[in-house]
């Protein structure tokens, strides 16, 4: 839509006081301002998070402050903290259960890899084994500040988000899932490890 | 000619409805032309906290914990007015002691009560 827009002319009546738009810009602005995420923590990185959205760093100047105690009417969640292997069929549960359209912030090493538990027997691998997952934070835990410029590159991912087309965003087309299968415990690890529809890691060269 | 005088609020209920109804109409038109509804099994569920819910909503206490508030209370209210008993038992007249006295038994009578009655042994 904003492809109709020639750039040239857009500037020139701007420079003449006339502003221009289109639906999907207009549609894009105001998503992207209002931002509710879901109000859970699973471990420190919460802290940090909690840190974000009070007065000091004030998560409020991006849209973000309205955190939501039900998945109903959130449309980010911030995976904040060590993901253990209990807790993870909770979180994907969450997840199919929010609204589209949904983003979701692997905030940390935890939740990002596993992070210093990587190794551990009770701790999954990252989120990303079963959600998809918009933008990733490392850091242990990362600092508010890491959070905001997050969000920033969740604003301007969401800014980008095409309405019509081809590659338009996942949630308007009619096929892409807008729920994933919940993991469930078997004998000695989560059934399945992971979603191959969701998880591609890249492939680890060794020379 | 003056307008009727009623007129006003003839025109502010007509805004009052269409003032809502645009963004209704506009939401619709919104997921009727761009935005396809993805309902699913999970998506429908009732919400709880991101676990399965489990029985029924509407769940009845028994009306057996009423014996436990009973004897809750003469322990409670004992042991209460038992330590001031204690710290001042030296320096009590004779008239406090039997006072004392017969409120430990009114109490110990309860319990004796609700033993014989078979209250302290919990069923189900």
């Amino acid at each position: 839509m904003s492809e109709g827009i020639d750039e040239g002319l857009r500037s020139k009546l701007q420079q003449q006081g006339v502003w221009v738009t289109s639906v999907q810009e207009l549609y894009n602005w105001g998503r992207k301002n209002s931002i509710w995420p879901l109000q859970f923590g699973l471990a420190c990185c919460a802290i940090e998070m909690i840190a974000t959205a009070a007065s000091r760093y004030d998560i409020a100047r991006f849209g973000g402050e309205v955190f939501r105690p039900s998945p109903r009417q959130a449309d980010l969640m911030i995976v904040a903290g060590t993901v253990t292997k209990k807790m993870a069929p909770q979180i994907v549960r969450l997840y199919n259960q929010m609204a589209d359209p949904k983003y979701v912030i692997a905030m940390g090493a935890c939740a990002i890899s596993g992070g210093p538990f990587k190794q551990g027997y009770n701790v999954l691998k990252g989120i990303d084994r079963y959600i998809p997952v918009d933008v990733y934070i490392p850091g242990c835990p990362p600092r508010p500040e890491a959070l905001l410029h997050a969000f920033m590159e969740l604003q301007s991912k969401i800014d980008e988000q095409k309405l019509s087309g081809a590659n338009k965003a996942a949630h308007l087309e009619p096929e892409e899932p807008s729920e994933f299968p919940v993991p469930e415990f078997g004998k000695h690890d989560l059934e399945p490890p992971a979603n191959p529809n969701v998880f591609r890691p890249p492939a680890i060269e060794r020379a | 000619m003056t307008p009727n005088p009623y007129l006003f609020i003839v025109i502010f209920i007509g805004v009052a409805l269409v003032f809502p109804l645009i963004p209704l109409a506009l939401a619709w038109l919104w997921r009727r032309v761009f935005q396809p509804p993805k309902p699913g099994p999970q998506k429908n569920a009732i919400y709880e906290c991101g676990v399965e819910s489990l029985g029924e909503a509407q769940i009845q206490f028994r009306s057996q914990y009423y014996l436990y508030a009973i004897i809750f209370l003469i322990f409670d209210v004992e042991a209460i007015f038992l330590v001031p008993f204690a710290v001042a038992f030296t320096g009590l007249p004779v008239g406090a002691f039997i006072a004392i006295l017969v409120f430990l038994l009114l109490l110990i009578e309860g319990l004796i009560w609700a033993w014989s009655k078979g209250c302290l042994q919990w069923e189900r």
